[in-house]
């Protein structure tokens, strides 16, 4: 999986969770929060639905990773990669 | 026997919340329904062919879509439910009134700034420094301390009559105590009415517990309804099993419990909680509920939605002496919302007073009818003196109508006295003496419709997803 489509998985969840966000400018770089009306209820969605749609698990100690859209593709990526 | 992950006790608005949430993320979950009907305190009947709404006037924590951290965006998120779908029409306005004073409010604050104002100049400094005090309690945490709210208000506020004014809609919306409040609870409902507002979907009730339905169903929810639970046997300090009324057992992880507090230990095989330390709430109440052929806006009352109303020097928010109260109450005009070209077919005017449920505990069967008849037509004669002058003629224009008593909320919800803001000692982290049962819902301490929901939610979220 590239960055760039591990992206896409985490700005779709976020779609879902949150249908009245606009999602298409949203910057790479930038914390989510600061740019998205997410709260620590979202953040515990977007973990859950990866375990769920992906079975991905993230640990409560590394939710930090998912700050950013870069810094969840860092974290994310080597996690889907070792799934297949 | 049958095992769940998760057993949900209680298909009303925070056990439906909670299951969706569990269904969703793939928990084998089943909610157990003593009644044929779901929605529980806030539900719906036929009666002549005619549907009538139980519980709550109006939703709450009406905001606009996309208004940052609002409970009511917050919870639809949580649910996956769109705004669309919960069609809400907004409140047209909505009023304080006491003897000679009148203090209109509406979805937009500033209403009600300028109504302070305009009725109590003096006292705007002091309002404005209660709202500051409120805008700055953290309402997020769950164990904050227990602070008298009459206190924090009276450190602001002076006058008594502007205090009282203030409390009537807090306390009949959301209070199990009598006279004072928690300010933690007290600064929920200020939000959730004075800075947030009401609406109200156009089918009413039925169209919330429809999506919830709807939503749990999809998640893959399994609902058992007519299925009451009886009894939890516990052991080793946990419950092993649910006895049903049927007398099967089913197994369960966790149990989230929305019966109440007093109503769930009373459940339990174990008493390792004295049941003096739970008192059941004193605070159960009447409406009368009076169909006309004609729209409220034909015979001069189309501008009020809810109306609060007192007609003594200071407001009394305690259990009724007589069957009824005649001093306060609540008029709710379900036609008075923003509902666009189509209103509903029938006017509907609801009254609401604080009652005494052992008076109606006590009648037999033909005093009770015949006391509902009198209690109904002088309701009607207290609440009529806070509204617009008229000439209706009750008895010829009302075409249908119905009136229920602390012992019809008895029978239908097993609420414990018809108490339908439960005990007065909240749960709020939902934990009790029993290590995977939790209790959600009115007892855990958020109340009416949004509050309802969003306790499910947290509940489910806190004690059986993490």
């Amino acid at each position: 999986m590239t960055k760039d489509e591990c992206k896409q998985v985490v700005l779709d969840i976020i779609a879902e969770i949150a249908p009245d966000e606009e999602l298409s400018d949203v910057k790479s770089e930038v914390a989510l929060r600061e740019q998205l009306d997410l709260d620590s209820m979202d953040f515990l969605d977007i973990v859950m639905e990866l375990r769920k749609k992906h079975g991905i698990e993230v640990p409560e100690g590394e939710y930090g990773h998912l700050v950013s859209l870069d810094s969840c593709a860092e974290y994310l990526t080597p996690k889907f990669d070792a799934l297949v | 026997m049958e095992k769940y992950d998760v057993a949900i006790v209680g298909a009303g608005m925070s056990g439906i919340a909670a299951g969706i949430r569990l269904a969703h993320f793939g928990k084998k979950v089943c909610i157990f329904e003593r009644h044929y009907a779901p929605g529980g305190l806030n539900s719906f009947y036929f009666k002549e062919g005619r549907k009538y709404d139980v519980g709550l006037h109006a939703m709450t924590n009406f905001v606009k879509p996309g208004v940052k951290r609002a409970p009511l965006n917050r919870i639809l998120r949580q649910l996956r439910i769109s705004r669309e779908e919960l069609n809400l029409s907004e409140q047209l306005g909505s009023r304080v009134s006491f003897p000679g004073r009148d203090l209109r409010f509406n979805n937009d604050f500033g209403l009600l700034e300028s109504e302070v104002e305009r009725e109590f100049p003096t006292e705007m400094d002091g309002f404005r420094k209660l709202v500051e005090t409120i805008q700055a309690f953290d309402d997020t945490e769950f164990n904050y301390p227990y602070r008298s709210a009459r206190e924090v208000v009276r450190r602001c506020i002076t006058d008594v009559v502007l205090e009282d004014m203030i409390f009537c809609p807090l306390m009949y919306y959301g209070s199990s105590t009598e006279e004072d409040m928690d300010f933690g609870q007290f600064v929920v409902m200020f939000k959730s009415i004075f800075f947030e507002g009401f609406a109200r979907p156009q089918e009413g009730i039925r169209n919330i517990i429809k999506l919830l339905l709807q939503r749990y169903k999809e998640a893959g929810g399994i609902r058992r309804m007519r299925t009451g639970v009886a009894s939890f046997k516990i052991e080793k300090g946990r419950v092993d099993r649910l006895i049903l009324d049927s007398g099967e057992e089913v197994r369960a992880d966790i149990v989230l419990s929305s019966v109440g507090l007093p109503e769930t230990y009373s459940l339990c095989s174990e008493k390792i909680v004295s049941e003096t330390d739970i008192k059941t709430g004193r605070l159960s109440f009447t409406e009368t509920i009076s169909i006309f052929k004609d729209q409220p806006s034909s015979f001069n009352w189309g501008n009020d939605t809810i109306v609060f109303f007192n007609n003594r020097d200071r407001f009394a928010y305690r259990e009724a002496k007589d069957p009824v109260d005649l001093t306060s109450g609540v008029i709710c005009i379900p036609n008075n919302f923003a509902y666009g070209e189509t209103n509903l077919t029938e006017g509907i005017v609801r009254v609401t007073c604080l009652a005494n449920y052992d008076s109606w505990e006590m009648y037999t069967e033909d005093e009770y009818n015949s006391e509902k008849e009198n209690w109904r037509s002088r309701i009607w004669n207290a609440a009529k003196a806070f509204m617009p002058p008229n000439s209706l003629d009750y008895s010829r224009n009302c075409i249908a109508h119905d009136m229920f008593t602390p012992k019809t909320v008895e029978h239908f919800t097993w609420k414990q006295r018809g108490a339908i803001y439960g005990a007065q000692r909240k749960t709020k982290d939902g934990t009790t003496p029993f290590a995977n049962l939790f209790i959600c819902g009115t007892d855990q301490g958020f109340l009416g419709i949004v509050g309802s929901m969003l306790s499910g939610i947290a509940m489910a979220n806190t004690h059986a997803l993490r």
